[in-house]
């Protein structure tokens, strides 16, 4: 059995030893550098840009403007294309732009010889704006007369969506019935970027007939695709090479810059261009998280039944579309997926494009969004009337059998419940909430917590693809090729093992390889959702069992006995009858090689379109130690327990929740890219932008409950977003519970709790 | 200008011209070939191009190249034994379930070579203080402690044992 085992990561000893090549690592001898040069002003037209200083650079081989590339708009973000219009991604990108849509927009590149000449050249390019009033909120690009970011949406708001749950309206709700209690909030979620470690590098250069592109991205088949219709260049004749990735998070769920690198490396006769973002850029100019504000009501009666919720979210798009409305479609979706109204749930959301970074996905995909809102106003009802806020959720939240009545995604396996209950006894829940009743002091403790519920995959909003191809070495070993993508979160590993499991062949000679090649890839759309597992191992599942049928009717050819007798079990092949072990495959193999009789070579594969959807779910609850005149909260305690089905490898399944956890941390308490009034960044680095470090993260606890999912190819369902969703609202309602201060914006900083406590009279002048 | 630079890598004497304005880090990977050193930053805020200078860990993107000279560097490229075996230190962080993407991995491992050189036991908070240099995305950290501290209490096991 390879299912259920904590295999060590099949790419641990690479990474350990450097062995693991990235991007950057690929770079060719004389390889040009390229260098994009990014508008200053948020908002404008670019009126002059003077080239003639920069070109005399030595060094410098070109420079390209927006009039150097094609009038071709395009779109970025990594969804599978569809063949309905309507149902298109949003084509609003240029690779170079006249039109500057935020602060660092991208308006030229240079190619130069080394980083030296390129920088300089940066530095003396000279450009003359006409500067409009950039928005940085949603409200001001939605006030009336403001002027529109994309002539194509003039009122700024790039889609408008909603739904409406139960038989009336919100207000006919509050109407039908006496005794309810009310509240209206607004919750505020800030601008995130994913951080992983590895830039987004790309190089690109032209040989054997193709443009090839080296690039740090989870989505190596769609890169393929959009850098067609960026250049305008026949998608086969495009190859997208994918290494190892130091981390996406969903950032690399985008088509950033391997357009333009392909078309830089055109524009100078082939030659190899790399192209490195720094830090800073990739902060600035690539993708965020969007921040949300979520106008919510809810309802509720003095027993804690919840009547009835309405929710307006309101999405900060920034300059371009990218992931757009899908990102806040999902965000309200929580609403509608995590509770139920007795009577009524609306749900409206807006997504507005502004002057501010661009918003694309980001690990959990507009939930973490929309759970900190519906789960700080799940706290704040349920203290409104007095009651446990666990007991409150035991009451109200989704119940076993739940399907979605737009999407129809259902819960197919559910451990919501337990899952609670679990943590509440881990987290010694009862006791924590009673001993820390009524304290006084400048410290104070408190313990709160938050559920979620997250769709494994995409399916039916997205068209859900994935291939594998399963190929017989002489030794009986296996190389399996797969388009879904080892981004860091351990994929090759767990797909080691069930390509194991479906096979019959043991881990140790399950070779999957780590690099996707669109030339020799079979297709998958990649890594995003928390689909792999569950949809592109579907595929291997399939593969699999194709590959044992070929190796068995082999082996009954050979051994000349009925293939229906015969199994193939631990590299043996074995008579299903007896029990007896006949051959070992590494023989079969040989044999089907070399046979002068009738040589093989024994491959298989198949693409598995999967039509089916389940929702994990789980919770975070904190205990957390709050110095008020400080505004610090420091974390006590926290434990995630999640629902997620069968664990396939349970160390790498904790250590992914591990990173969650820490992810929704730094959510919770200290990151946000700031935007000053001009729209400009203000702290796009790594010492300004606070990522937790070792020293502000607590030990963190994972917890499962393992219930098999039937719709899962192994039992299993999402995990990878997850863990980063319920942190910060758990973490925000344990300050609750420590304070009485409800604060309702992200991240609880020092001065936003000082602010609070001394507004609540915690804090005397 | 291009200066001569001797230096040890990886215990080997090196003789190299390099740029005076070049960083240790450009260096190690691009005329050495040595790529486990990584680029997350270039500013020393995210600890990926840590090398071992003297036994020190040092952000190489933040170190020129020329003041190398007569010192000795270590990789994780230089960490195995003579046979190819991994150290104690490579083997506790594959079986910790300490490596995730691995772009942070080689310099946190030798963060963790120079803590446990130091051949004395530490906490758990001091490792996490000795370690918060170097910026992690996906470990939350957890494991990569698990794996530092296996390490610090394994070698003081062997010094006793000694």
């Amino acid at each position: 059995m390879a299912i259920g085992i904590s295999l060590v990561r099949v790419d641990a000893r690479d990474k350990v030893t450097g062995e693991a090549k990235y991007t950057a690592d690929l770079e060719p001898r004389s390889c040009l550098v390229a260098k994009v040069v990014h508008s200053t002003i948020a908002f404008g037209e670019v009126k002059a840009i003077h080239l003639d200083e920069a070109l005399a650079v030595p060094g410098v081989v070109k420079i390209l403007t927006y009039f150097d590339v094609p009038d071709y708009q395009f779109p970025t973000p990594g969804h599978p294309w569809s063949v309905e219009k309507a149902h298109q991604d949003v084509a609003d990108r240029r690779m170079l732009n006249r039109r500057v849509r935020f602060y660092g927009d991208d308006i030229a590149a240079i190619v130069a010889e080394d980083n030296v000449a390129a920088d300089r050249a940066a530095r003396l390019i000279r450009v003359e704006y006409e500067a409009y009033e950039p928005y940085v909120t949603v409200e001001q690009a939605m006030a009336p007369g403001a002027r529109a970011v994309h002539d194509e949406r003039p009122n700024n708001v790039l889609a408008h969506s909603g739904f409406q749950v139960g038989e009336m309206s919100y207000r006919e709700a509050l109407a039908s019935e006496d005794g309810l209690v009310t509240l209206e909030k607004t919750y505020r979620t800030q601008t995130v970027q994913h951080c992983h470690l590895e830039l987004p590098t790309s190089i690109a250069w032209q040989a054997d007939g193709k443009i090839n592109v080296i690039t740090s991205t989870q989505i190596p088949h769609i890169v393929r695709r959009v850098i067609g219709q960026a250049t305008g260049l026949p998608w086969g004749s495009i190859r997208v090479i994918k290494p190892y990735i130091g981390g996406g998070f969903g950032n690399k769920q985008d088509v950033l810059y391997e357009p333009l690198n392909a078309w830089l490396s055109l524009q100078v006769g082939g030659r190899p261009v790399k192209l490195e973002v720094s830090r800073e850029e990739t902060l600035a100019s690539t993708r965020v998280r969007h921040a949300i504000d979520f106008h919510v009501s809810g309802a509720v009666r003095k027993d804690g039944s919840l009547v009835a919720r309405r929710c307006l979210a309101n999405s900060n798009q920034g300059g371009y579309a990218s992931h757009g409305h899908a990102i806040v479609a999902n965000a309200i979706n929580c609403f509608k997926q995590l509770y139920r109204d007795e009577k009524a749930l609306e749900c409206q959301a807006n997504t507005v494009y502004t002057n501010i970074a661009v918003g694309g996905a980001m690990r959990g995909y507009g939930i973490p969004q929309g759970d900190f809102a519906a789960e700080c106003l799940a706290d704040d009802l349920a203290r409104a009337i007095g009651m446990d806020p666990l007991e409150f959720r035991l009451k109200n939240c989704m119940q076993e059998g739940y399907e979605d009545p737009h999407t129809h995604i259902k819960f197919y396996s559910y451990g919501l419940r337990a899952a609670m209950e679990k943590g509440r006894t881990l987290i010694r829940w009862d006791a924590l909430r009673e001993q820390y009743r009524d304290q006084t002091g400048p410290v104070r403790r408190g313990v709160g917590m938050a559920i979620f519920c997250y769709k494994t995959g995409v399916h039916p909003i997205s068209l859900e693809t994935a291939s594998c191809r399963m190929v017989l070495h002489q030794d009986g070993s296996i190389q399996v090729q797969m388009g879904a993508t080892e981004i860091g979160q351990g994929a090759d590993t767990v797909f080691t093992q069930m390509a194991s499991e479906a096979t019959g062949i043991s881990v140790g000679k399950v070779h999957v390889s780590t690099v996707q090649d669109t030339d020799v890839t079979p297709f998958d759309t990649g890594a995003y959702a928390s689909r792999q597992t569950y949809v592109s191992v579907m595929a291997v599942k399939k593969t699999g069992a194709l590959l044992k049928q070929k190796i068995l009717e082999y082996a009954g050819y050979a051994l000349r006995l009925p293939v229906e007798n015969l199994d193939l079990r631990d590299d043996q092949i074995v008579d299903t009858l007896t029990g007896e072990i006949l051959r070992p495959v590494a023989d079969v193999a040989l044999e089907a090689f070399y046979s002068l009789d009738r040589s093989q070579h024994i491959t298989a594969e198949a693409t598995s379109h999967c039509k089916i959807n389940t929702f994990a779910s789980g919770c975070c609850f904190a205990e957390v130690e709050v110095d008020i005149p400080l505004g610090k909260v420091k974390v006590l305690n926290i434990v995630n327990v999640h629902d997620s089905g069968s664990l396939i490898n349970p160390k790498l399944a904790e250590a992914q929740v591990h990173g969650g956890m820490s992810m929704g941390l730094g959510y919770a308490l200290s990151e946000e890219l700031l935007f000053d009034g001009k729209g400009r960044p203000l702290n796009p680095n790594l010492l300004d932008y606070k990522l937790p470090t070792a020293l502000d993260t607590p030990d963190l606890q994972a917890a499962f409950v393992e219930i098999p999912d039937p719709t899962g190819p192994y039992g299993n369902k999402a995990l990878g977003e997850p863990p980063a969703i319920p942190v910060a609202p758990a973490v925000r309602n344990a300050v609750l519970h420590a304070t009485g201060v409800a604060i309702d914006s992200l991240p609880l900083s020092p001065q936003k709790l000082v602010e609070a406590f001394a507004q609540a009279g915690l804090i005397e002048d | 200008m291009l200066k001569i630079l001797h230096m040890t890598v990886n215990g080997k004497a090196e003789e190299l011209a390099v740029d005076v304005r070049e960083c240790l880090a450009d260096t190690l990977r691009e005329r050495l070939g040595l790529t486990s050193v990584k680029k997350g930053c270039e500013v020393g805020e995210c600890g990926a191009c840590t090398v071992l200078i003297d036994g020190k860990a040092v952000n190489s993107c933040c170190y020129l190249s020329v003041w190398a000279e007569g010192h000795s560097v270590l990789t994780v490229e230089g960490l195995k034994g003579p046979n190819g075996e991994l150290s104690p230190i490579q083997t506790a962080f594959i079986e910790e379930a300490a490596v995730q993407c691995g772009f942070c991995t080689p310099g946190i491992i030798l963060t963790a070579v120079e803590i446990v050189g130091q051949n004395r036991p530490y906490t758990r908070e001091e490792l996490r203080k000795l370690i918060s240099g170097h910026l992690c995305r996906c470990t939350g950290y957890e494991n990569i402690l698990n794996a530092v501290e296996r390490c610090v209490a394994e070698n003081l096991a062997r010094q006793n044992a000694d």
